[in-house]
């Protein structure tokens, strides 16, 4: 790639990460609870977005960035005051300018009218106090350019110039060179230097750091004044410097010296470090870098082979009959526990905090609010938890729908909410964190909770339901999980968009995970989310069924018990039930559910306690159990078909292939079938 | 894609042949990946008969088509002597159980015929074409329409 | 001849935009993110010929910066640039006040740059 592509590449990513810090201290801010280095750090944001852009040349994403970090800077140096309505203009040119990085991104250029509203905005702020245009930014500055001539009308210029020029000591206190000076004005013309020690004083009284020399130069050759000024720019100030045209006569001049035998070192005695062979690469240590994903899931699969295969080996020993305590046994010991660990820290790879999800919502929290009319806070919550990136990629569709739910359903109007004495500004909370090796998702509002009696009423109009169905609250509210409902009376331009919360819920069940809710009338509604940390390995219980073996997931099983004659009761059509504990839960046995003959009958077998959230539990028959493992998860659905029941196939240390049981599915299907034969459910 | 190759007579062809059954068949060399002597496999669940279950290839889970099953010609009753031949389809992989391989065909596209109109039966679905060589008799069969076959919701149906 | 140059910048944007044209002119570019970093940096780089540095940084400015780097009487002979933009005149004003050398302005032509470290280092 060229480099500057490649750069700009960079730029772009950066620009991302940029805009997220930059939003995190808007929002700050707007709460108030910024300090001077939260809003430092929104002004860098700015204005390395602005720095990049104007190498590149997107001169409109530069401007608009100047416009903003001019705000920014005054509010930087306190002239200007972080009140509500400065925050909210901030947050809309936030907005505004990560329009501008993707029209940047996209090659193109940003309509003028979409940025003029805010600009305007942004130039009041900066105006407001007055006296803060540019000018004011030159007050204090000691080192003016030199006025210039008219360089074009003066003949003398077509001569060559003298120049006299007398360091300070301040010149080589900031390093410049005066030597480097003459050197860089002999690339200008032809040069002949002078020295003038008229200021060197007595040997005895001379000072390391004081500057004594000066020099007189004549430069010959057609040369604008402007270029010799700007050989001695970073200077100005630090020297007495006349640029004269040549045809002035020369001051007297005493005894020269050449300069470059002559050029004064005064700097030489604070020791100027020996140079060394410097390694390019001594790099300071960064804290990321970017990997292709590609090669990270290389990683990925190839540990996961690399496990596989010292199962197999394992199991191969041992087949050999050879002790786990022999040297090659603890050879193996040693592999297994490395491996593991490598196994871990390459999914850790994968995992980064749920924030680059959840930055994207207080934008959209924004506009929903500006096109409702409502006024919405979002607080969000443990945006540092950590899943794998997979997960967190699939993530975004189902929470900016959620959002929206909470948004346009769940919450009032500002005066229907002061008219049920609530605050006029609703909250949304989006919260996540890690529960039982899972990362649970809420999503919660303080509206006005799900309307039971519009839903029941809906879902009846849509014959989802039949009219004389009894259901309970929490029923009722699952039905807005059924394809093709929807509450609103009219569908909104939010909402609306075509998705319904049934599809909200298949993305989280592809992703193995449950969606839940929870609603009280008047105080809010609460959407939460479990969700595997990766999808990539699990921790299962390996049983046996029949000549088959399967994996359980372990974070469905409750336990695993061994059933006495009096605990099952038959229950319906040769349906059964378990007594556990004095809760009777439905009792199904795998081969039946898999179709497998010569399987133990319930009392010959072990009854494995499962669990699926919001749809109960089921006491599963297996042969036996084999143990517990982390396997990794083997999808076959590109090469077949879904199966009912089962979630994946996993590959066992033997080197066959197992099959994965999917818990919720199964519950939901043994519960619903149960419902069938009109039973009540039990044990949730 | 495949009626276009046969139609164009002169490109020369390449296809792994094998039996099942009393028949011999034919598939695009391309799409063969490896062929494998016969392991047990692992069953699943609600899986029509033709469906053998599943094998661990390299990690990768690979669903086993008993070819002869999947033509309506009864099931195999597979021994080590049997072979999987790996095909490749698309972005589908999937194991072909057949009794044997024979050898390679070499075929313009003209030798092939297209498939008789009497051929109504299970495995006209996945004929490409017959092949018909110094009094062989080699079916062509779409490693595509197999794959495919094997996903959504055509497998329900034959199912 | 080859400098040995550090260059300090939060923005990775910009720090590889100094590494090519520094690099392509010949030159050894050590990078650092941040003031602190620099500090560290430029113990551990041994000889550094040029310092390019940035302003607005977390952790430690640029202006921080210049003046830790000055404060050792070892680096006091190391010419340093810093990276500004036009309407901070004020800024430059500092930055030399703290004893930076000279600027560069960016965004820069790559031409700009190496006659800029040409200009303070031999």
């Amino acid at each position: 790639m060229d480099p500057m592509e490649a750069i700009k590449q960079t730029y772009f990513q950066e620009c991302e990460e940029l805009l997220l810090a930059m939003e995190e201290g808007l929002i700050a801010i707007q709460s108030g609870e910024a300090d001077s280095e939260v809003i430092n750090a929104v002004f860098r944001a700015v204005h390395s977005i602005k720095g990049g852009g104007g190498a590149f040349g997107f001169e409109n994403l530069v401007a608009f960035a100047h416009i903003f970090e001019t705000v920014l800077d005054h509010l930087r140096s306190g002239t200007l005051a972080a009140d509500e309505e400065v925050a909210t203009v901030l947050l809309r040119a936030g907005d505004v300018l990560a329009d501008h990085v993707q029209a940047a991104r996209n090659g193109e250029i940003l309509a003028a009218e979409h940025d003029r509203e805010i600009k305007q905005q942004l130039e009041t702020l900066s105006g407001k106090e007055g006296g803060c245009d540019a000018a004011g930014d030159f007050d204090g500055i000691d080192f003016k350019p030199a006025v210039i001539a008219l360089d074009d009308l003066d003949p003398a210029a077509q001569q060559g110039w003298r120049i006299h020029f007398a360091p300070h000591a301040a010149l080589y206190a900031k390093a410049n060179e005066p030597a480097l000076l003459v050197r860089e004005l002999a690339t200008l013309g032809e040069t002949a230097v002078t020295s003038d020690l008229s200021r060197l004083p007595a040997l005895d009284v001379i000072e390391p750091d004081q500057a004594y020399f000066a020099w007189d130069i004549v430069l010959k050759g057609d040369i604008a004044r402007d270029k010799i000024e700007e050989v001695f720019e970073f200077v100005v100030g630090d020297c007495e410097l006349d640029i004269q045209p040549l045809e002035t006569p020369a001051p007297e001049t005493p005894e020269g010296l050449d300069v470059e035998t002559m050029a004064p070192q005064p700097e030489v005695a604070a020791g100027q470090p020996e140079k060394k062979e410097a390694h390019a690469a001594a790099e300071a240590a960064k804290q990321t870098i970017r990997v292709d994903l590609d090669k990270v899931d290389r990683l990925v699969n190839l540990v996961g082979e690399l496990v596989i295969t010292q199962a197999m080996l394992s199991q191969r020993v041992a087949e050999c009959k050879i002790p786990r305590s022999s040297p090659i046994g603890d050879g193996l010991n040693e592999l297994e526990h490395l491996l593991r660990e490598l196994q871990e820290s390459v999914m850790a790879i994968r995992t980064q905090p749920v924030k680059s999800v959840f930055q994207r919502m207080p934008r959209l929290v924004r506009e929903l609010a500006a096109q409702t009319n409502k006024k919405v806070r979002l607080v969000v919550e443990g945006e540092g938890t950590e899943v794998d990136k997979t997960v967190i990629e699939r993530l975004g569709e189902p929470l900016t729908h959620m959002i929206r739910n909470a948004v346009d359903h769940g919450l009032e109007t500002p005066d229907e909410r002061a008219a049920a004495g609530k605050p006029e500004e609703g909250t949304v909370t989006l919260s996540a964190e890690h529960r039982g090796g899972r990362i649970v998702i809420e999503v919660s509002d303080d509206g006005r909770g799900i309307n039971r009696a519009r839903v029941r009423e809906k879902a009846i109009e849509r014959e989802l339901i039949a009219a004389s169905a009894q259901l309970s609250d929490e029923e009722i509210d699952n039905l807005i999980f059924m394809p093709g409902f929807s509450t609103a009376s009219q569908v909104s331009n939010i909402s609306g968009r075509g998705v319904g919360m049934d599809v909200v819920r298949r993305n989280i069940v592809d992703l193995g995970g449950r969606i839940t809710i929870g609603s009280a009338p008047k105080s809010g509604s609460r959407f939460s989310l479990t969700l595997p940390l990766t999808l990539a390995v699990l921790d299962g219980m390996v049983v046996a069924v029949g000549d088959q073996t399967f994996v359980l997931p372990l974070a469905h099983i409750i336990e695993s018990l061994k059933p006495q004659p009096q605990d099952i009761r038959p229950f319906g059509h040769g349906r059964h039930l378990l007594n556990v504990r004095g809760a009777y839960v439905p009792l199904v046995q795998v081969s039946e559910l898999m179709g497998i003959k010569g399987a133990a009958k319930p009392l010959d077998g072990v009854v494995i306690l499962v669990e699926s959230q919001g749809t109960g539990r089921l006491a599963l028959v297996v042969d036996a159990i084999l143990g517990q493992h982390q396997v990794v998860i083997k999808s076959f659905e590109g090469n077949y078909r879904h199966i009912d029941g089962i979630a994946a196939a996993t590959i066992l240390g033997d080197g066959r292939v197992a099959l994965i049981l999917d818990v919720d599915g199964l519950v939901g299907r043994c519960r619903s079938q149960l419902a069938d034969a009109e039973l009540q459910p039990t044990g949730t | 894609m495949s009626t276009e190759t046969i139609e164009n007579a002169s490109i020369r062809r390449q296809f792994i042949t094998f039996h099942s059954g009393d028949q011999e068949f034919g598939a695009d060399i391309m799409a063969i990946r490896e062929i494998r002597g016969w392991t047990k496999t692992t069953s699943l669940p609600h899986a029509p008969d033709f469906v053998r279950g599943v094998i661990n290839l390299r990690g990768v889970v690979l669903p086993v088509v008993d070819l002869k099953a999947r033509l309506g010609r009864g099931c195999t009753d597979p021994d080590p002597k049997h072979v999987v031949v790996v095909v490749k389809a698309g972005e589908r992989t999937i194991g072909l159980l057949v009794d044997a391989v024979s050898d390679i065909l070499t075929v313009t596209a003209g030798d092939i015929q297209p498939t008789p109109d009497l051929a109504r039966d299970a495995q006209a679905e996945f004929v490409e074409g017959i092949a018909v060589l110094d009094n062989r008799m080699v079916t062509i069969l779409s490693m595509d329409r197999l794959a495919a076959s094997l996903v959504g919701e055509g497998l329900a149906q034959a199912a | 001849m080859g400098k040995v140059i550090l260059t300090v910048d939060d923005s990775k944007t910009m720090r590889d935009m100094l590494k090519l044209a520094l690099a392509g002119a010949g030159h050894s570019v050590i990078q650092a993110d941040d003031g602190v970093n620099g500090v560290e940096a430029l113990q551990n780089a041994g000889a550094v010929d040029v310092i390019i540095t940035d302003i607005n940084m977390p952790r430690m400015d640029g202006f921080g910066f210049i003046d830790q780097v000055r404060r050792d009487p070892k680096n006091r002979a190391i010419p340093i640039l810093v990276l500004t933009t036009e309407t901070e005149p004020a800024k430059k004003q500092r930055a030399r006040d703290a004893g930076a050398t000279g600027w560069i302005v960016k965004p820069f032509e790559p031409a700009k740059l190496l006659a800029a470290v040409n200009r303070v280092a031999p």
